[in-house]
């Protein structure tokens, strides 16, 4: 027997189809870059120095979890660099340093790890520590001040702020195609429509998010918004505006989408997708807050566990 | 190996493979020095009438425990040279016997003394152990009223061509096997079932035809029944508690050939995947070592290859090229090292994947859960793992490349043992 060859035994399937958490990640982040790159044009050294750190800290998060733990090292499987990455892109250019590390550390330990790791949490931790902050230090996230020094050749406010502060009339200022291309101030990887959208075709295209998720995203927020525009069009812009500013489409094909806290099975997303939506633009429209997307995401983070319970029935199965 | 397709919208759809019009010609395997017979029953040496030694001739039936026991055919004329036990997957114990083959080849007449008038008695004590693995068990107890038979040709896992071999060219064969099963089971719909694009060109056999779709695992029994029969099997009954009876073509055509020519037929074919991905029919004697196949073909092995019995998706690893081709090797898949993906122990990211592909519509995201910690009961009752038809389709797309279907075959055992257990003890 001693000199018998040794083969590899293992269970079936012996076929995979090559796909991987790492892969995931890394398109995912490809997909990004439209916005991110048009990002660092618009707001130049501080922004890249946001988003390197933002990507740097939570790597090094990671690896400090998975050394404190003792488990396997997991930053090779992209996941903490695109949650730095995501969390980077919703950040105004001129956030202090020690925000952004703050900020990684809850979306990277709080948001991922305390919930058990990767597939385990229950909301997006990006979203969570984006949250928090605002919480805790809303005057670093006033995109006007913030980037009271930039000098852009369009309106530098944020739109979503005038819309809520002065009604549609502080809004005619920005044309749609301005929006569209990136003519208005936000976070840095937020701004630039055409771009998450481009990015945002990309991962459905190539199957790496659900397409069910960010379309009935963006159309429970269109048609929520169209009917408070037809309602009173003074006060509530359309839902073209609002599908184009704030974390809307950043939201729809980054952060609703996000695996272990959003449903997979089809009405479930349908519901959840839609009810972001619309929640978003209750919260833009009748809130107290200014952006609704975070919210609208983390709420139906909340209800996915019982939303994801309408399933088909599996077959023949007994009642 | 088929991988995630650059653009994936929707489930991605794995075909099966269909033979060419010009069907290939099976090779022969030279006859080999020594058969293996695998007889399913564990071995207690006190129930066996034959011993190391003993002569046999081709066709010769070895039981043990008596009549209507359990038992193999011989495949050669030769002696026994060894007898011992043999273990499969999932606590499957078997009696390997060995057969050293002998110089001059003699048939046993016991079988042709019998074939003139076909009952099902002399098909379930002889054809038992025939190339297909035909089962007439069910017929046969009383609790099941059988009122279907399906004859399937074509296989359930991937590139495998060995039934699709039976119905193109064996046709004789299988209309002799339908008109005899028709006879000793007095069951009188028989359907075929074939790959849906070789329904055109096919005779009349007697027999009601069916066209199974192409895409995987439509020609899984299950699906069969679902898709083709309009019957739902439920969760933890199988197609026979529901009166269809599955047989492969090569079965049935080795029924009509066993009773056409008063000889059990001996020579199975199979399905020779190379490391190439190429495929190859082959015949063999029942019994033949791997290892003579893959010299007789040329099939190099280095260490760390995988050899595969059965298809790429449900069949199963073996560990040495000693293993005997079976009654029911339908295929072998040779696999290099460099095309071994291995699994990984990471949790579910709940990506949904396997969600979307599984033909049984099972929650497998929540379902792997519960396996992973082992709650099988749980999984069983809310999770749907009986609605699990074993298809390895989960695994395959696993983002996170968990051994899902690993798992779910474990917990399908595991409470099997239970229930076993339990029964026992009430
Ligand atoms: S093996 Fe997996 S994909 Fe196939 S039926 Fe079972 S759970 Fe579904
Ligand atoms: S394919 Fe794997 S990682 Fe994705 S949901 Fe299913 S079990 Fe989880």
């Amino acid at each position: 027997m001693s000199n018998e060859k040794k083969f590899i035994v293992s269970h079936a399937p012996f076929w995979h189809d090559g796909s991987s958490i790492s892969e995931r990640s890394y398109h995912t982040m490809l997909a990004a870059m439209p916005a991110v790159l048009f990002g660092l044009i618009q707001y130049g050294i501080p922004a890249l120095a946001v988003i390197s750190l933002s990507i740097s800290t939570a790597i090094i998060w990671e690896l400090i979890i998975n050394k404190i733990t003792k488990l396997p090292n997991t930053i090779g499987d992209g996941n903490a660099a695109l949650m730095g990455l995501v969390f980077g892109m919703m950040m105004p250019a001129t956030l202090p340093w020690w925000i952004v590390a703050t900020g990684t550390f809850i979306a990277v330990v709080i948001g991922k790890y305390i919930f058990g790791g990767i597939g385990s949490n229950a909301f997006h931790p990006v979203v969570v520590s984006i949250t928090i902050l605002l919480i805790s230090w809303n005057s670093y996230f006033d995109f006007d001040n913030a980037l009271v020094n930039y000098d852009f050749g369009f309106p530098a406010v944020f739109p979503l702020g005038a819309l809520k502060a002065f009604g549609t009339g502080s809004i005619h200022g920005f044309s749609l195609s301005g929006l569209l291309m990136g003519q208005q101030v936000g976070a840095i990887g937020s701004t630039f429509g055409l771009g998450l959208i481009i990015g945002g075709i990309y991962l459905i295209l190539r199957g790496f998010i659900r397409w069910e998720i960010s379309i009935s995203f963006l159309a429970g927020m269109f048609l929520a918004a169209m009917i408070f525009n037809m309602a009173n069009p003074e006060k509530f812009a359309g839902p073209f505006f609002h599908i184009l500013t704030g974390y809307s489409l950043i939201g729809a094909f980054f952060l609703a989408t996000e695996d272990s806290s959003s449903p997979v099975n089809c009405i479930p997303m349908l519901i959840y997708g839609a009810g972001a939506g619309i929640l978003t633009v209750l919260i833009r429209n009748i809130g107290a807050y200014v952006d609704g997307v975070l919210y609208a995401i983390l709420i139906m983070n909340l209800v996915n566990p019982l939303l994801d319970k309408i399933r088909p029935k599996a077959i023949g199965k007994v009642a | 190996m088929i991988k995630r397709p650059f653009i994936r919208l929707s489930k991605p759809r794995i075909q099966y493979a269909l033979l060419g019009v010009k069907v290939m010609e099976p090779q022969e395997i030279p006859l080999p020095g020594i058969v293996t017979l695998l007889l399913d029953s564990p071995l207690i040496r006190k129930d066996i009438p034959f011993k190391v030694g003993d002569a046999v001739k081709t066709g010769q039936k070895l039981s043990i425990a008596g009549e209507g026991g359990p038992y193999v055919i011989s495949s050669v004329t030769g002696t026994i040279s060894a007898i011992s036990p043999f273990y499969g997957d999932y606590g499957r114990v078997c009696t390997a016997i060995s057969i050293k083959t002998g110089r001059k080849e003699e048939l046993d007449k016991d079988f042709a003394a019998k074939s003139q008038g076909a009952t099902l008695d002399t098909a379930a004590e002889f054809l038992g152990f025939t190339p297909g693995a035909p089962c007439f068990a069910a017929f046969r107890d009383p609790d099941k009223a059988i009122h279907t038979i399906v004859v399937f040709g074509g296989n359930t896992d991937l590139m495998i061509a060995t039934n699709q071999y039976a119905i193109k060219s064996r046709i004789e064969d299988i209309g002799h096997g339908i008109s005899i099963l028709k006879q000793i089971t007095g069951i009188e719909k028989i359907v075929i079932a074939v790959p849906r694009d070789l329904v055109p060109g096919f005779g009349h056999v007697g027999a009601e035809l069916k066209g199974v779709d192409l895409s995987y695992p439509s020609a899984h029994p299950k699906m069969i029944m679902e898709r083709e029969l309009k019957l739902t099997v439920p969760a933890g009954k199988n197609c026979e508690d529901m009166g269809v009876v599955f047989m492969s073509a090569e079965a049935v055509a080795s029924i009509g050939k066993a009773f056409s020519t008063g000889e059990i037929p001996h020579k199975k074919i199979l399905t020779l995947v190379k490391k190439d991905g190429t495929q190859q029919l082959i015949s063999a004697r029942i019994g033949t070592p791997m290892g003579d196949v893959f010299s007789a073909c040329g099939v190099s092995l280095n260490e760390k290859d995988r050899l595969i019995i059965g298809g790429p998706l449900t069949g199963s690893s073996i560990y040495s090229e000693d293993y005997p081709v079976g009654i029911d090797t339908d295929a072998v898949v040779v696999q290099d090292k460099a095309d071994i993906s291995l699994v990984s122990d990471y949790p579910c990211i709940n990506c949904g994947e396997c969600v979307r592909i599984c033909p049984a519509k099972i929650p497998v995201n929540m379902l792997v859960r519960y396996l992973e910690a082992g709650h099988y009961e749980q999984a069983a009752d809310e999770y749907d793992l009986y609605s699990c038809i074993d298809c390895g389709l989960c695994s395959f797309v696993c983002v996170s490349k968990i051994p899902v279907f690993q798992y779910i075959r474990l917990a399908k055992h595991e409470l099997g043992r239970l229930n076993a257990a339990e029964a026992t003890n009430e």
